[in-house]
């Protein structure tokens, strides 16, 4: 099995379904010669043509306007974001047009569109470029937000989600796209949308979480272990739809939550997930479910960076909170 | 400094056939149309300001729910459409049904989109067509989209899409235009400027002293329109889709035209933003009633065709009526089901639970 970045599993998926389907188009700004700002588009459109990987002027709400109309055609387009900071300017465009045509036109027309776009923290970037956002986009009936965690899960979410007749937004975490190399098949393969992955298993503490918070987790969970804590990590892969069936097995395993994103604390995935546990599941809790979350604020100015987003630590905190309780 | 735009804002002359008196005053430009076609054009205009008059009325009477009166447009809106082929796609604004519906929208569908009910937006095999559009700029945008599509796919048709002078000032208005015309797809981007985007004048909206203008920073082609002159709006269409197909590029097209009625039939009143003697200088210009001078000079209308044309629209209107009222009821769980290919977990949940409510 080869071992691949993040990127490079992407990269892959993205060729695989340009050589499968020929409605498969990939666009954006500086995705066709320059190969995308982070290389994700590396070499697609000599490989392909400028007709299938193709430039587009810089504009986000055209960006989502074109594809929404190319799928119209037919054709089952995976545009770039360049940041997912600048989707503001393309919010009519996905949450107003794209997500609604399926219910719109009574279930005639539908939008098999892939928005792929790189955004998390760590990595220093100027305003606009690291928020997460994931929950704004999730509170769009008609949207599916996938979110990986490992180059093995980005190469099968990606073609699961190119593959899909509904708009996905899929969201790369950019601290993950060089950081590691995993595991990924040659060949093609799936991973369903909507199921979580069990990262680590684990008896005392359930952790729930996606994307780059999901390595905090997992190395959380390895310090908790010196401690004799067992803590199981679920890696959601998909915050639009949530797999709540493998959130509430653990829950009713492990008996205590913690959720943790990224994200701002106010109206996040982890107030949605916790109200989700405590509507079916607060029987079988001993401690109430916390949250690891950045502080409610805009995104970190980058000298704060590091102390804003939540890391490990924050997480052990938690979680001896909840086993203490 | 080089002062270019008084040069560029004097080529941006009305392109105009009949002049308000019925008579062709650009001989050379007269569409190549026979008298059938001729008549058609008459008796589509006659059957929408019927429709017209007759959607208001059903609105008055808690028949209809949402309805932009259509009257003063129709030149606009029927000569844009009479230039298509059925494979054309069209995106409509909110007040541009009647384009759907000569294009092949059944009536009592159209009713049923004013009625808040989805089937009024699930178009019939051979119309290639989005439902009206409620928000301002997006179309244009999408229309870039399937006219790159139809380019790729190497279709001879077009994407034509709708908005009115207000949306020319939305940022989406100029970059759908842009993008069609940095790919060179086949996009036909009309305006409707009835002046007043509900009651914000023209003049408040831009700069500008035409709306076609707006064509040249994005590079394509563009040009000003008498909209009350159907022969000059179809002509214009008609030339616009030729070189669409042909690979030369988007063009805008600016149709000068007037609602008589307000902006929709949601308490709007125009008596607020536009005097009487503007309302009565453009019904002047009124489409129907020049049109149906130059064809009775030609020998081709009467009244009596005419009335046939009222009788027949009274009669259809109130056949879709009926057709409408015994339309099933919209379900909340209709609703949950068109959200995604296949249900997720949650919405199945929600499913079961309206369905529990639907059958009490």
């Amino acid at each position: 099995m080869a071992q691949m970045t993040m990127i490079q599993a992407i990269t892959d998926a993205m060729r695989i379904e340009l050589k499968n389907d020929e409605n498969v188009l990939v666009f954006g700004e500086d995705v066709g010669q320059n190969g995308g700002v982070f290389r994700a588009t590396e070499g697609l459109q000599k490989e392909f043509g400028e007709e299938r990987v193709f430039d587009t002027p810089l504009a986000e709400s055209a960006i989502g306007g074109l594809a929404f109309g190319l799928a119209m055609q037919g054709f089952r387009p995976v545009p770039e974001i360049q940041f997912f900071g600048f989707v503001y300017e393309a919010m009519d465009a996905i949450n107003g047009q794209i997500a609604r045509i399926r219910y719109r036109s009574g279930g005639t027309q539908n939008a098999p569109i892939t928005i792929r776009s790189p955004f998390g923290g760590g990595v220093h970037t100027p305003e606009l470029h690291a928020d997460s956002l994931e929950g704004l986009m999730a509170q769009q009936p008609g949207l599916k937000v996938v979110i990986p965690s490992t180059p093995y899960d980005a190469k099968g979410l990606l073609i699961a989600s190119i593959r899909d007749n509904d708009p996905v937004i899929f969201l790369e975490h950019m601290k993950l796209y060089r950081s590691f190399r995993g595991e990924v098949p040659e060949e093609e393969y799936t991973i369903e949308l909507g199921k979580a992955d069990v990262k680590r298993e684990g008896s005392d503490v359930t952790l729930v979480a996606y994307g780059a918070m999901v390595h905090s987790c997992l190395k959380a969970a390895e310090e908790l272990e010196k401690d004799g804590i067992q803590a199981e990590v679920i890696d959601l892969r998909t915050v639009m739809p949530i797999d709540f069936e493998t959130v509430m097995k653990s829950v009713e395993k492990t008996n205590r939550v913690v959720v943790v994103q990224e994200a701002q604390r106010q109206a996040g995935m982890a107030s949605h997930i916790i109200a989700e546990i405590q509507e079916k599941a607060i029987l079988h809790l001993e401690a109430p479910v916390l949250r690891v979350t950045a502080p409610d604020t805009v995104y970190a100015f980058t000298q704060a960076e590091e102390v804003w987003l939540p890391n490990y630590n924050d997480i052990i905190e938690k979680v001896n909170k909840v086993i203490n309780f | 400094m080089k002062r270019t735009l008084e040069n560029i804002e004097k080529q941006f002359e009305t392109f105009q056939i009949l002049n308000e008196e019925g008579k062709i005053i650009n001989e050379d430009a007269m569409p190549d149309l026979s008298d059938d076609e001729l008549k058609e054009l008459m008796h589509r205009m006659v059957y929408t300001r019927i429709l017209d008059q007759r959607s208001i009325a059903l609105n008055r009477q808690g028949r209809l729910g949402f309805y932009a009166p259509t009257a003063g447009q129709e030149g606009s809106q029927l000569g844009t459409q009479y230039a298509l082929e059925q494979e054309d796609f069209i995106l409509p604004a909110y007040r541009d049904v009647p384009q759907l519906i000569w294009q092949g929208l059944p009536l009592y569908q159209a009713f049923l989109f004013s009625r808040g009910h989805y089937h009024g937006n699930q178009m019939p095999e051979g119309v290639h067509a989005l439902s009206p559009q409620i928000i301002i700029g997006a179309q244009y945008t999408q229309a870039a989209g399937i006219a790159l599509g139809m380019k790729i796919r190497g279709k001879k048709n077009v994407a034509i899409t709708y908005t009115g002078d207000g949306g020319t000032s939305q940022g989406d208005f100029y970059e759908g235009m842009n993008f069609a015309g940095a790919y060179k797809a086949p996009a036909i981007f009309v305006v409707q400027n009835n002046r007043f985007a509900i009651s914000v004048p023209v003049e408040k909206q831009t700069a500008a002293t035409t709306l076609a203008q707006k064509a040249v920073a994005a590079g394509i082609e563009g040009i000003q329109v008498d909209g009350m002159d159907i022969l000059a709006v179809y002509a214009a269409t008609k030339e616009a889709r030729e070189r669409a197909i042909n690979g030369e590029g988007p063009t805008l097209i600016e149709t000068l035209t007037y609602r008589y009625g307000p902006h929709t039939m949601a308490g709007d009143d125009p008596t607020r933003y536009r005097t009487e003697d503007l309302d009565n200088e453009w019904e002047k210009k009124d489409p129907l009633v020049r049109f149906r001078k130059f064809l009775e000079n030609k020998g081709l209308w009467s009244e009596e065709e005419e009335n046939k044309v009222i009788d027949q629209a009274k009669k259809e209107i109130k056949e879709a009526i009926k057709k409408a009222d015994e339309q099933p009821k919209q379900k909340v769980t209709d609703l949950i089901k068109n959200m995604y290919e296949e249900l997720p977990a949650h919405l199945q949940e929600q499913m079961e639970e309206y369905k529990a409510k639907e059958s009490k």
